[in-house]
């Protein structure tokens, strides 16, 4: 089972060509867009200052993502509410 | 019949672009057809030495652009073939002596006389590349299996859709078989997915090459094929639209051959 396991963890998840992989998909998905990783930052910082102003956000874990497939690219702001995050905690 | 102009370009350096056009021009040489390689990298110059032709160099192509001599004067013909030739990159000039009209120019005249005209693009995307594009009827991409080397040919390839010249088409050069087999390197798989292009060729790293560049002497020459050596000859074949099946980079290994095997019967 370990060995199974250190087989499956070293050919598919950690191994360099695979980390490779992932690191281009990202990087061409950006250079292709003219996007450069530093602007999500901005564009963050800026939705969580407009958004704050009319709702209560939960500033600590907005996401600002930037997404490419095939067919398309998208940004992608996940923005969660203070209130229902406060609620299910309890 | 008029010649095919092929640029091979790359965007980032030392992927293999040089040894690439020598060799390929020498299989498609030994193919019989007329040949003409032209090394584009202006202040550059090393197709010649690959080719083992440094020594016969009289004029350049900057000669020919402003006029010193004659395209014919300037082109060497290479010693073992005789529809083999090589028009070689200025050494003591630089690339701002060259404009993509003057290329348009060269390989129109050399056309006529000649089945196919590689030109050896030099590293980067400035008036190098955009000289070097300029004559080409077909594209190829040369990356290597590492991320550097595929971020610059995606940006290339951008470039190239943008004039209007491709679809390019893409060889994946120094594939070391041993550490794609452990996962340390990127997949040819993986590189023609992440750059949505049609592939026309791997190539495996391989001593020889090195041996042969040594000589002056490309791999593509000797006919006891290295695998470096066989992989160019299927190019050459694909550029002339054979359907070649790609070489089966795996050493050994039941599931490796039964893969191969039903691979090449597939194609």
């Amino acid at each position: 089972m370990q060995i199974l396991e250190r087989l499956l963890g070293r050919r598919y998840k950690s191994s360099s060509g695979k980390v490779a992989k992932e690191r281009l998909l990202l990087v061409l998905a950006h250079d292709r867009a003219n996007i450069p990783p530093g602007l999500l930052d901005t564009l963050k910082d800026e939705i969580i200052t407009v958004i704050s102003r009319h709702v209560a956000i939960d500033a600590e874990d907005v996401q600002v993502t930037f997404s490419q497939d095939a067919q398309e690219s998208r940004l992608v702001a996940d923005i969660p509410l203070a209130i229902g995050r406060g609620r299910r905690k309890r | 019949m008029a010649a095919k102009v092929l640029t091979i370009t790359s965007g980032k350096g030392g992927v293999g672009k040089t040894t690439i056009a020598a060799n390929l021009g020498v299989a498609l040489a030994m193919q019989g057809q007329r040949v003409v390689v032209i090394d584009a990298d202006v202040g550059l110059r090393n197709l010649d030495v690959m080719m083992g032709l440094e020594n016969r160099i009289v004029y350049d192509l900057v000669d020919v652009i402003e006029g010193r001599c004659r395209l014919r004067q300037a082109t060497v013909r290479d010693k073992r073939f005789s529809e083999l030739f090589l028009l070689p990159a200025a050494q003591t000039r630089d690339k701002s002596a060259v404009q993509p009209d003057d290329m348009v120019r060269i390989c129109d005249e050399l056309r006529e006389q000649h089945d196919y005209i590689l030109v050896d693009s030099p590293a980067g995307i400035e008036q190098g590349f955009r000289y070097a594009i300029a004559p080409a009827d077909e594209i190829v991409i040369v990356t290597n299996p590492e991320v550097p080397a595929v971020r610059d040919a995606d940006r290339v390839i951008g470039l190239i859709e943008a004039e209007e010249k491709g679809p390019a088409r893409l060889i994946v050069n120094r594939i070391k078989t041993e550490m794609v087999q452990r996962g340390e390197m990127l997949a040819i798989a993986d590189v023609v997915e992440l750059l949505a292009i049609d592939l026309i060729g791997i190539v495996p790293e391989d001593g020889n090459i090195l041996v042969a560049a040594n000589r002056g002497q490309p791999v593509a020459f000797s006919n006891d094929s290295s695998l470096a050596g066989q992989a160019f000859h299927n190019i050459a074949n694909r550029l002339m639209g054979e359907d070649v099946p790609f070489l089966t980079l795996r050493e050994k290994g039941v599931f490796e051959r039964l893969f191969g095997f039903m691979r090449s019967e597939g194609d």
